[in-house]
């Protein structure tokens, strides 16, 4: 099956759905792939790169016209009527908010995939296309943030004083939330996060941002894995948090979006609360906007001298990287639809994931699918959740418990190691000065080796054996003086004892030196 | 001065020698030179050894000196020639096999002890029974663990019914015949005691799993060396003290840090394999799930995208002699920019360090190739995790399932790096019986085939 790859036609879409490298992995799968002439010359991938992977470089029609069409924005209706009808669509389709557009597809007998209504299961991670995307806009928003904002992040001490590190305030502690706090944090920012759901709040610490908490803001974890819609008194709180937040902040990055849509988290007010000079990113533009002020597309600065940039374009505007990550996305999309690698799609609707990203197969609607549960939630029905502190006092419980079993051990450990050696003290001193002699040697001997061999690296321990094996080949000096003895029964005995005692001493010896000889340190 | 005293304190510097060269194998840097020091102090002593015994003949000199070249001839001839073709991956069994040596050795002279002396005392009758009594369990219970280690007898614990209580009765047994054997000298208690005491050698290490292996063969090593430091006892030889002591020592450090590797008491492998407890696993979480199946160019190309890789190499690698595969890949990997290492759990394999001398065998640096302790908290740093031929060591179950059977053992934190690959020859279970979730989790996926055949071809692929 050919699958075909047009040039986006939105207006300042610098992506394409397929790379040379993700070509040359498609084409491991069984397909061609045509490409539309210059579809990746604003992603830097010039006509002949393809070529060279295996593409074939053809016209707009023949790319439409292919048996599955891949492109990164949603068709318009014309795009859709040069399909042809039995085709596969792979796009991104917006289905919650697209109605009349499954109609169309539907209509055209075309069987549409939306990479962007993948469940939120982690077997599906590696081919949603929505963390891919906020991914990039993520940290796509701190560079633009930083291009704004008249400061450095890092904080400095210089001869000519010091300066504090920037503040940024992150809003929502999702893909693109994460991302971000992850950006700025690296770049030496001083990052505090917020998020309504608290289990975010272990991911938001571990990329070193302070999470925020607020009474009455929090909601409890939602099923979905994505955030619900607040209730009035949520709303309330947090929006009184975002404008002390922002007030504060030198940037506030808003990532609030429920269903495509924007949720207000700057008010006016609160912009206005704002330092001059000071940034707000709005990664929620495309859905109408997280601040009041917000204008889709555009960065404009307030009376107050706050700038807002409400860029739509954020992932696009890296666009080389971006379109590798959503062509790698179709790419294991493919995979799961080709499980013979033979160029033919299998869909199964019985798979969960093939099912929620189906949106129209052959004339027949099948938005919105059953009811997946994603598997975070999965995982943590199973116990009774407890909150970090409760976790931490058990832990430090077995832990105080543990401690104090070892240190009684010990102790009897100790008392029973002085018993023993005064019973022996005793004991020796009944023996023969001969044997005291001899015992002494044997105590002190073992107490060398312990602390020597105690030393030993453990890679060595096994030339340590062999070593060891060969030394103790030393048996070989009791039997050697006994072979002189008259008695013939002895002198077998003592020559084949000799003889296989001296084995261990050559055969110990020399493969301990054979295998030494090989560790080697790296050049 | 004597020859006496002369031989004397060629082996007290003999002593000093052994010492020096145990502490020389403390590092990489230092490891050549101990090993060098240990054949001299062997050599200095063995000399010493030789005008002793010529001197002290009761034959005709010539003969004595014929029959010590004929025991070099024989013992040089075999142990160079076993020395230079052992293969590395053959090291358990070789070394399995040297134990059984020293073992026979001190029955042997404890035998001719009791033959030559004329009138001994109590002290000396009690050395004696003590180093045959050590040296027949170290000689039959090496042989068995070198039979188990080659393969030529099933490493599955043989557990007999009331297998305790046998054991029990034996020592009881070996009590009273000690108490019989003093006062009367007569042959028939010590030969008793020999053969219940070969049994139990026998017995003992037949009951312990192939898993435990790296006790068991510590814990020969340790007998050896309490076999030669007992005929150092009857001979009144402080040498064979002083060096039976040290080679004591050592392995009994080696059991503790291998029942330690493994969560495991030293009593409670001595006394059997897993099968003491199947109950138990039963209460185990029931592990159930989708596996991953990969291929060797997927995984050739998530290698070279990846940034550090670690592989956790375990007993599965040599069996299928792959270290060589393993080491050609590495080195492409790093030629690309790749950070290498490797993560090496104390008892993987079935010898203390045996992975770090196939490793080194194959020319992988030792620098790179880490401790658990050093690299287990860089695996969640970690993009790819390649697990080939290891199963029980890198088992989640361990730190997470508190009724897994071998929960508490310290392991491989694999699962917490981004992608994991393991390389396996099927489903089965590792020794412990024990199934691994890791296969079943989300970011692993399998890569099933001979070991070797699975690296050589990701390795052409990259």
């Amino acid at each position: 099956m050919i699958i075909g790859i047009p040039k986006e036609t939105t207006p300042d879409e610098r992506l394409v759905a397929a790379t040379p490298k993700t070509v040359g992995q498609l084409k491991k799968l069984g397909y061609d792939v045509s490409i539309e002439t210059s579809a990746g010359q604003e992603a830097s991938f010039s006509d002949s790169n393809y070529q060279e992977s295996g593409a074939t470089i053809c016209k707009a029609a023949d790319a439409w016209n292919a048996d599955i069409v891949a492109t990164v924005d949603t068709p318009t209706p014309d795009e859709i009527a040069r399909m042809k009808s039995g085709a596969m669509l792979v796009s991104r389709l917006a289905p919650h908010s697209n109605a009349k557009l499954l109609d169309i597809l539907a209509h055209r007998n075309i069987t549409a995939l939306a990479l962007d209504a993948v469940p939120r299961i982690s077997r599906a991670q590696s081919l949603d296309v929505l963390s891919t995307m906020s991914n990039v806009s993520g940290y796509r928003a701190v560079i633009e943030a930083a291009e704004s904002y008249g400061g450095m992040f890092a904080g400095q001490v210089t001869a000519a004083g010091k300066t504090a590190p920037a503040k940024v305030f992150v809003i929502g502690g999702g893909v693109a939330g994460l991302a971000a706090i992850g950006a700025a944090a690296s770049m030496g920012a001083e990052v505090r996060a917020f998020d309504v759901r608290p289990e975010a709040a272990e991911q938001i610490e571990s990329l070193g941002a302070t999470f925020v908490r607020a009474e009455g803001a929090q909601q409890e974890k939602s099923d979905t894995g994505y955030a619900k819609a607040l209730s009035d008194e949520q709303e309330k709180a947090t929006l009184a948090l975002y404008t002390k937040e922002a007030a504060n902040a030198d940037i506030v990055i808003t990532t609030a979006l429920v269903r495509g849509q924007g949720v207000l988290t700057i008010t006016k007010d609160a912009v206005a609360g704002m330092k001059p000079g000071s940034v707000i990113v709005d990664l929620a533009a495309s859905g109408g906007g997280d601040c009041e002020l917000t204008q889709p597309g555009k960065k404009i600065t307030t009376d107050n001298g706050v700038t807002i940039i409400g860029y739509t374009d954020l992932a696009s505007r890296m666009p080389q990287q971006t379109s590798q990550l959503y062509g790698t996305n179709v790419v294991n999309l493919m995979k799961l639809l080709t499980p013979k690698k033979d160029g033919t799609v299998v869909l199964d609707l019985d798979d969960e994931v093939q099912r929620g990203m189906t949106v129209t197969k052959e004339n027949e609607i099948l938005w919105p699918p059953p009811k997946v549960a994603v598997s975070a939630a999965a995982k943590t029905d199973d116990k009774p959740k407890l909150t970090t502190e409760e976790k931490k006092a058990q832990q430090e419980a077995a832990k105080a418990k543990e401690a104090a079993i070892a240190a009684q051990k010990s102790k009897r450990n100790t008392v029973l190691m002085a018993v023993a050696a005064i019973l022996l003290a005793i004991a020796l001193a009944f023996a023969d000065m001969k044997l005291l002699m001899t015992f002494s040697i044997f105590i002190l001997a073992i107490f060398v080796g312990y602390y020597v061999v105690s030393n030993v690296t453990h890679s060595l321990h096994t030339p340590l054996m062999s070593q060891t094996n060969a030394i103790s080949g030393i048996i070989l000096i009791g039997s050697l003086l006994q072979i002189g003895s008259t008695n013939t029964l002895v002198t077998v005995l003592a020559v084949i004892s000799a003889a296989i005692a001296s084995i261990n001493v050559f055969g110990g010896f020399l493969v301990t030196y054979r295998m030494l000889s090989m560790f080697r340190k790296d050049a | 001065m004597t020859l006496e005293s002369i031989a004397q304190s060629a082996y007290l510097l003999a002593a000093v020698l052994f010492i020096l060269s145990l502490a020389g194998l403390s590092k990489q840097e230092t490891a050549r030179r101990g090993n060098i020091l240990g054949m001299l102090g062997m050599f200095i002593a063995i000399v010493a050894t030789i005008a002793l015994a010529l001197a002290d003949s009761q034959r005709p000199v010539w003969v004595t000196a014929l029959l010590i070249a004929l025991v070099f001839i024989v013992g040089a001839s075999f142990g160079i020639w076993k020395a230079r073709t052992v293969e590395m991956t053959q090291m358990p069994e070789l070394i399995a096999m040297l134990h059984s040596f020293v073992g026979i050795s001190a029955v042997l002279i404890g035998y001719n002890s009791w033959l030559t002396e004329k009138n001994p005392n109590g002290a000396h009758l009690a050395e004696i029974y003590i180093g045959v009594l050590i040296g027949a369990v170290t000689f039959t219970g090496s042989i068995i663990a070198y039979l188990k280690l080659a393969g030529k007898m099933k490493s599955k614990p043989l557990i007999i019914p009331g297998h305790n209580i046998i054991n029990l009765v034996v020592l009881i047994v070996m009590i009273a015949m000690i108490a019989w054997f003093i006062p009367t000298q007569s042959i028939w208690p010590l030969a008793i005691m020999t053969v219940l005491a070969l049994l139990l050698g026998l017995h003992m290490v037949a009951a312990i799993g192939g898993g435990d292996m790296p006790v068991v063969i510590s814990m020969l090593n340790s007998y050896s060396g309490w076999a030669a430091a007992a005929s150092g006892f009857m001979l009144d030889n402080n040498l064979l003290i002083i060096t039976g002591s040290l080679v004591g020592a050592s392995g009994a450090i080696l059991s503790y840090l291998m029942c330690k590797a493994m969560n495991r008491k030293f009593m409670s492998v001595i006394l059997g394999g897993f099968g003491e407890k199947p109950a138990k696993s039963s209460d185990a979480k029931e592990i159930t799930g989708e596996v991953h199946e990969t291929n060797a160019s997927d995984v050739a190309e998530m290698l070279k995208n990846a940034n550090s890789v670690i592989i956790a190499p375990g007993y599965g690698m040599a069996v299928a002699k792959a270290q060589q595969a393993v080491a050609g890949l590495v080195e492409k990997l790093r030629a690309q920019g790749v950070e290498v290492r490797f993560a090496v759990h104390p008892v993987a394999g079935r010898l203390p360090g045996h992975m770090n001398v196939l490793l080194a065998e194959a020319k992988v640096p030792y620098d790179i190739v880490m401790e658990m302790d050093e690299i287990n908290d860089d695996f969640a740093n970690t993009d790819v995790v390649l697990v080939i031929g290891a199963n029980d060591t890198v088992n989640p179950a361990a730190a997470e399932d508190p009724n897994s059977p071998i929960a508490g053992m310290p392991v491989l934190r694999v699962w917490e790096a981004k992608q994991v690959v393991v390389l396996k020859r099927s489903m089965g279970t590792g020794y412990a019986g024990v199934q691994n979730p890791l296969f079943f989790n989300d970011n692993t996926s399998m890569l099933f085939g001979d070991a070797k055949a699975s690296v050589e071809a990701i390795s052409n692929a990259v």
